[in-house]
This record gives structure tokens, sequence and C-alpha cells, in this order.
């Protein structure tokens, strides 16, 4: 009765590490939209909520770790686990460091490719969403994970050829007169879709967990 | 002097301890689900219970094989098993000690000129074959159902986790509980003829007989065995050379458990034979080769993908070498201590019926002793020999 309840606490902070991660991905999501709105000034308060939450996560990650060790709970599964919310912390670093790229470089989206690249961070964002929820899954009820991992898969494929499109429509363009321009639109459209790619490596990492763990 | 010639089950019960604890707890530790301190005791508690309540079944069948009538006897062939399972494991050849000191106990047989009884050692033999593929079919079903409850219970990460903890201790302590009644026959079963305690009652409800208090130290010998070397045996073992989940190494252990105990408790036995069906024999069985046994079943309804019949030849070849050794150490052993140090390490019988041929001058002779009734007396039970024939043949062209 004693495991359950330490347990208890422990189970609070792996929730309260997802909710971090979901909320993280939201502000992504809004705060690029917003600058590609022409509200490029509200980036900032975004940039200064996503950094509180990527504290907030690694402090967590930090507790969570101590009390697995600590506590001597899921033995077998500890190091998935721990895996697993490291490489999520990576996804929230991931869409820091791009809305700090956008407020530091602040690229010139021409009207043409606006509609593309909201598409490309709401994929991007939907992967991240779908991400955590394979991820509670797989605390909560591991026969429904499999079905996340499969959307965040069907997501981070559409954010791929969305960043595709993007890059030829940028190269294909003589609206976007440079070179230097056009090379900085396809780093953005690449940085933006490089969330989905973090969101299904750690859906990888929870499919073999999900195997090992299986009887 | 008592002490010393019981060194040899004592030993064999601590080697038992070292090892045979880790069939129990050996994944439970080595996935650390289960601390070792808390293992040990819990196996040293039910292992002492089993031997001292349930011992008698398993270690009364090694006795219908062959009652070592002597403390110098029984020493050597404790002693002879001991060497085998130490010289086998040396050389990490598969081996169990329910069949070494099966072996050493025929040995003694050979030696006392006792007559083996087949029909007991048929019954133990067919119980090595057959414990194994008892423990691969009810690990098969166990499995099944735990995938079942677990299909519909949907428990989360940790609550499984600490019912599989739970679940690990409670399976644990019978598997020792078990293993105790099973195996304590292996420790002290060739010394119950010769024991040299006396029954002690406890006021007038309670009496400890003279063969629990043998078995009551084969069990602390077991014990001192878990707490002093099976830790190093446990992580082995949790490491794995079959890497189990925690539900599957549970699955194991309880099939484990159930075969064990089937095969040392008096209770079911005569239960099952009071209602006219096929009774398990109470007969010392290998813990080592039912979790074999029991991994297999699993690996069966996975699709047998898990199988090694490598594995599965060695197991064989060990029903066979293993006893044929021990018998071997066990008849030189025996025939050294008593040309040696002058012990007597078999009683001889009056009853057994006795023929020698002698030479001599050209006529054989041949003596016979029987016993006969003494029917003018009117007495059945009493019996003399009264006479001793001699024959005399010309030993002519």
């Amino acid at each position: 009765m004693q495991i359950i309840g330490k347990t208890k606490e422990l189970i609070g902070e792996i929730d309260g590490f997802w909710d971090t991660i979901a909320k993280a991905s939201m502000v992504f999501r809004v705060g690029i939209k917003d600058y590609l709105q022409d509200r490029p000034e509200k980036i900032v308060s975004r940039i200064i909520e996503i950094n509180e939450l990527e504290n907030l996560a690694d402090r967590l990650r930090k507790q969570i770790k101590v009390k697995l060790y600590a506590q001597m709970l899921i033995p077998e599964s500890r190091g998935d686990v721990l895996g697993l919310l490291e490489s999520s912390d990576n996804v929230i670093d991931s869409a820091k460091k791009v809305l700090n790229s956008f407020d530091i470089e602040k690229p010139l989206i021409p009207d043409f490719l606006t509609e593309d690249f909201v598409k490309l961070v709401d994929a991007s964002a939907d992967a991240v969403e779908e991400m955590v929820k394979a991820a509670r899954a797989f605390f909560k009820e591991i026969s429904v994970v499999n079905d996340y991992i499969n959307k965040v898969s069907f997501f981070e494929h559409e954010a791929d050829k969305l960043e595709d499109t993007i890059k030829r429509k940028a190269f294909d363009s003589i609206e976007i007169e440079s070179l230097s321009w056009k090379v900085q639109v396809r780093y953005f459209a690449e940085r933006v879709a490089l969330l989905s790619d973090g969101a299904e490596d750690v859906c990888e990492r929870l499919a073999i967990s999900v195997i090992k763990r299986s009887l | 002097m008592i002490l010393f010639f019981l060194s040899s089950g004592l030993f064999l019960g601590w080697s038992l301890g070292g090892n045979d604890a880790a069939n129990v707890f050996g994944t439970a530790v080595g996935t650390k689900m289960v601390k070792f301190r808390t293992a040990a005791l819990i196996a040293s508690i039910f292992l002492i219970l089993g031997a001292v309540i349930s011992g008698a079944g398993a270690s009364h069948t090694l006795g219908k094989l062959g009652a070592v009538n002597a403390i110098g006897g029984a020493f050597m062939v404790a002693f002879a098993a001991a060497f085998t399972v130490f010289m086998m494991t040396r050389l990490q050849l598969p081996v169990s000690t329910s069949q070494a000191i099966v072996g050493a106990i025929i040995g003694w047989n050979l030696f006392s000129h006792t007559q083996t009884d087949y029909n007991s050692l048929v019954k133990i033999v067919s119980t090595w074959v057959m414990s194994p593929i008892l423990a691969a079919v009810f690990s098969a079903l166990l499995y099944l159902l735990l995938k079942l409850i677990l299909k519909k219970w949907k428990l989360s990460i940790f609550r499984l986790d600490s019912y599989t903890r739970i679940a690990l201790i409670v399976v644990g302590a019978f598997g020792a509980y078990s293993l105790g009644a099973n195996n304590i026959a292996n420790v002290m079963g060739v010394f119950v003829p010769v024991s040299p305690f006396n029954d002690i009652s406890i006021g007038n409800f309670f009496t400890v007989t003279g063969i629990q208090q043998l078995f009551f130290l084969g069990a602390i010998a077991i014990s001192v065995g878990v707490f002093t070397y099976s830790y190093k045996v446990m992580k082995t073992v949790g490491a794995g050379v079959v890497k189990l989940t925690p539900q599957s190494a549970l699955v194991v252990v309880l099939a484990e458990s159930l075969v064990l105990f089937l095969f040392a408790s008096s209770s079911v036995h005569d239960f099952l034979v009071s209602h006219n069906l096929p009774a398990f024999p109470l007969v010392p069985v290998s813990s080592s080769q039912l979790v074999i046994g029991a991994i297999i079943g699993i690996g069966l309804v996975q699709g047998g993908r898990n199988i090694n019949f490598k594995i599965l030849g060695r197991i064989a070849s060990g029903w066979v070498t293993t006893p044929i050794i021990a018998a071997l150490i066990a008849f030189i052993a025996l025939f050294f201590l008593q040309n040696t140090f002058n012990i007597e390490v078999y009683k001889q019988k009056p009853a057994q019926q006795k023929v020698t041929l002698i030479n001599r001058d050209s006529i054989k002779v041949k003596e016979k002793s029987e016993n006969k009734k003494d029917e003018d007396m009117g007495n059945h039970n009493k019996k003399k020999v009264i006479a001793n024939k001699i024959e005399l043949k010309n030993h002519t062209s």
C-alpha cells in the first residue's frame, strides 16, 4: 500500500510533464501563426511562455528520474521511461528554438506561402499532441498506444509533404528574388517540420517500449 | 559425532539454498522488483515451514527406493550427491540434487547388496520426465489467463508494477514453501531411517517428531545457503539467460511452485486418491528443470520462437548421467569409508537371503539361509531360521 501511495505523487508529476509538452506545442502553434498573420510582436510573449514551460518540463523530468530510482519503481521500464521523457524534452527545445529563430531573423514569408506554412505548423503541432496522447497511454492503457503512434506517423508524413511543397514553391518562385531569401524560407520550413520528426522519434521509442512491456 | 555425520546433508542443504532459491525469487530480485533481504527472509521462513510441515511425503518415496540404515552410509550417500552436484556444476553440466541423491542411494543399494525397489525407481524417473512437461502445461495456461486478465483490467504501468511486486512476494513465499516441502527429501531424506532425534511433546497438544527436527535442521542449512550464496545466483538469473518481463516471471514461478507442491503435498495426494483420481507421486523434483519447462510453456504459447532444443537435450542427458555418476561416486566412497576408517555404512538385515559359493577341493558348497515360520508353535508372527541346507555336489566330469 505504501508503494501505491508513493506512486500517486509520481503519477501526478508524469501527468504534469505531458501537460507541459502539450502546452508548449500549443504555444508553438499560436506563436508561429501570430507571426505569419502579421502580428510578429506577439512572438516575444510566446517565447517567454515556452521558456517557462521548458524549465518546468526540465524540473519535472529530474524529479521523476530521482523518484523512479530512489523508490525503485517500475525497474523493468524506468530506463525506457527516462529515455522517453528526455526525447520528449528535446521536442520542446526544438519548438523554443524555432520561435527564437523567427524572433531573431524575422524571415519574410511571402503571402503565397503563408497558407502552406500555417498547414505545416498545424501538422507539426498535431504530431506533437498525438505523441503526448501516445505517451500518456503508455502509462495508463498500453493497448491504445499504437493507435496514437499511427496518427503521429500520419501527421509527420503530412508535414514532410508540406515542407517539400514550400521548398519547391520557394525555389520556383520569381517573387522571391534572391537566393539567400529562398534559402532562408527553406530553412524555416525545415525547422518547423523538425518538430514532427522529433515527435516521430519519441514514438519509435514508445513502440519498442510497448513490445518490451507486452507479456 | 552425530553432527559430523549430518554435515554432508547440511552441506547439500546449503548448496540447495544457494542455487535453488534463485528459481523462486531470482527474477524478482534480479529485476529489482523485490529487495534481496526481503526475498531471503521470506524464502527462509517458508522453506523451513514447507520442510517441517509437508516434507515427509517425498522423503518417504526416497526411503522406499533405499532405506540407508547406518548413519555412516547416510553421511556418504549425501556426500556423494553433494560432490556430484559440485563437480558437475564446476564442469558446467546440467545437474539436479534430486537426481544426484537418487543415484547415490542406488550406489548404496549396490554396495550393501540391497535390492533396489524398481517400482519406486520407475516412479521417480518418470516424475523427472513428467514434471517439466507439467510445468510447461501450467505456465502456458497461466500465461493465457494472465494475458486475458491484463487485457480486461487495463492496469496503468504503476498499478501493474505494484500488483506484480505483491504477487511476486506471495507466489515466491508459496514457491519457497513448496521447494522446502519437496526438496528437503534430497537434503535429509537419507538420514530419516537413522535419525538421531526423538519426538518432543510440548504440553499434550503438540508433538514435534524426530523427523521434523531433522528436517528443521536441514531447512536451516538451506536458509543459510539462501542468505550466504543465493544473491549472486539470483543476480545471474535476473540478468537473464532468458529475458522475461516481471509478469512472465510471475507465471514461471507460479507454475514451478504448483508442480513442486503437487509432488510434495500428502494432502493433495490423499484427496486425489480418495476421489479415485490419478494422484501425483510424492517425489523430489528439480526446480531448475521446472523453471526451464515453464519458460518453454510460455514460448510455445507465443508461437514456439524461443525454444532452445539444445537445452532440452542437455536436461534429458542429465537424467541419465547424474544418477550414474552419483551412484559410482557413492559406491567408491562407501568402500573407502568402510575399509579405511572401519565405519559401518550399512547394517546386515537378518531376514536377508544369502547365497554364497565356496570352491574347496573341487567341491562346490552352496549355503543358503532362509526364514521359515514356526507352524508347530502356532505363532504366525514369530520367524525363525530353522535350517541351513548344505548341498554337496561332486565336481566330476
